[in-house]
């Protein structure tokens, strides 16, 4: 595929573990402790799992699986909403494949789906308006979900959802922001972190700017990675090379992709319908201020959160799940007490074990790491059973 | 759903409401492009732009002239760390 074997060079992939290796090997740090890399982006843990990226790595090198996979960081109480609204006889329910299994304090949407309500999946927002417009006498909800990425896209199908007349349509919006995600991470006091790799898709939504703030208050690097394993691979030598300079600067990997600017009609779109929430609730985080959006009151029409009456409810994470330690990267998936014992991808009890951009379910799935067997003996036995 | 996926505009379907059909490995589906339209770059002129999908909208233009530029540096880092050793074994000491 174009762009995308490119960045699949078997060689030019041992060159760039040459030269890291050689870079950590130079780095003062290093030699007290690990170097902690913590990738944000769901995306990047998938692809680091996917291409074996992390045994690579000289074990002066940690990588920090960070929060950034939405359905992960889903609480429990909005599934319970969401299994609320496809109940009702009228709508047709529809998500993303992601969200199917995200456990709610009852039951997921796969099993409302089992129970009889009308849950679909689709691939785009747009396919959801296609079946509003089909259905005229049923209410199409759409589960809006993900960072700034699909933002825009659930922002445009609002707006072609006005601009044809369509009144049977609305978004349940659950789409949150990185920016305070990443600030509630770095003001954690349990967490030493020395740089980031930035989410590369995210950033082609908002640029490289509003990320300022982790080079200029917290001076730490951050480099916006692709997702082919060179472009993490150079994207890890790039973030050791600002420590070793001792520079702690924005920089751009992904430049094919991603503009400084980022791009001006998303933001347009998601500025004309979304405005910031004053705070939500994170599975595991809590709660963070100003990180989720809500539709605007111009729009209320197809806002399923005012359309239809949702419970609301709060919902405690299951006392056994370690996930918001897990999601902060406090600890690794596999010391988690039910890590593969009562929590697996078949029967999850934590959303990190549900999606394939969850650090719980890429470490069951993939396995074999290098570090994986010494912590947890009893946990890594049960997994490979 | 985060991850995206290149293909090639082959047609535009619809200029009003910026719809086009996308060739993705031989798999053709629509996607709407008001993400990569601006002044600059009008609708007719996306045809055969390779573009990023995700969830069905084209998000981004991929910048050929900056993939070649990541690409080059990565080769270079190749031949430089291959100089190297060939100066290292014909090193004197």
């Amino acid at each position: 595929m174009k762009y995308t074997d490119e960045f699949r060079d078997r060689e030019k992939a041992k060159i760039l573990i040459k030269e890291i290796n050689k870079l950590a090997a130079t780095i003062e740090i290093a030699r007290t402790r690990p170097i902690n890399i913590m990738e944000v982006c769901g995306g990047h843990t998938h692809s680091i799992f996917r291409y074996g990226l992390e045994g690579m790595l000289p074990d002066a090198i940690e990588l920090v699986h960070g929060p950034g996979c939405p359905v992960c960081v889903l609480p429990m109480g909005r599934v319970d909403d969401c299994v609320s609204i496809a109940e009702r006889p009228e709508v047709i329910f529809t998500t993303f494949g992601d969200a199917m299994r995200v456990p709610g304090s009852k039951k997921s949407l796969q099993q409302a789906k089992a129970d009889g309500a009308d849950v679909r999946m689709v691939y785009s927002p747009m396919d959801a308006l296609t079946l509003a417009r089909k259905n005229p006498d049923r209410e199409v909800v759409f589960f809006g979900l993900g960072f700034e990425t699909t933002m825009p896209s659930t922002a445009l199908t609002v707006l072609q959802a006005e601009t044809d007349g369509i009144e049977n349509f609305s978004v349940f919006c659950n789409h949150i922001t990185i920016v305070p995600t990443i600030k509630a991470i770095l003001d954690s006091p349990d967490l030493h972190l020395d740089g980031f790799l930035g989410p590369g898709h995210v950033s082609m939504v908002i640029g490289t700017a509003p990320y300022e703030f982790i080079a200029c208050f917290y001076k730490r690097p951050m480099v916006v990675a692709g997702f082919e394993p060179l472009d993490v691979l150079q994207s890890i030598w790039m973030v050791l090379k600002q420590i070793k300079d001792g520079r702690a600067e924005i920089e751009n990997q992904y430049a094919r992709i991603v503009p400084e600017a980022g791009n001006n009609a998303a933001l347009a779109a998601v500025g004309k319908v979304y405005e910031l929430r004053e705070f939500f609730e994170w599975r595991g985080l809590g709660s963070i201020d100003h990180s989720g959006v809500k539709v605007r009151d111009d729009y209320a029409r197809f806002d399923a959160e005012r359309k239809f009456a949702i419970p609301g409810v709060k919902i405690a994470d299951p006392k056994s799940c370690q996930c918001g330690e897990v999601l902060k990267g406090v600890i690794k998936p596999w010391q988690c007490k039910v890590f593969g014992i009562a929590c697996t991808p078949e029967m999850p009890l934590g959303a990190l074990m549900v999606s394939s951009e969850g650090a719980c379910a890429a470490y069951y799935q993939y396995g074999g790491v290098k570090k994986h067997t010494a912590a947890r003996p009893d946990a890594s036995v049960a997994a490979a059973s | 759903m985060c991850l995206g996926i290149p293909g090639r505009i082959v047609k535009i379907d619809d200029h009003q409401k910026k719809l086009a059909t996308v060739d993705v490995s031989g798999v053709r589906r629509q996607v709407n492009i008001a993400c990569i339209v601006n002044d600059t770059h009008l609708v007719d002129a996306c045809v055969g732009d390779w573009v990023l999908v995700h969830v069905g909208f084209a998000m981004s233009r991929i910048d050929e002239h900056e993939a070649a530029e990541t690409l080059k540096i990565l080769t270079e880092l190749g031949e430089a760390q291959a100089e190297m050793e060939s100066m290292r074994l014909s090193a004197v000491h």
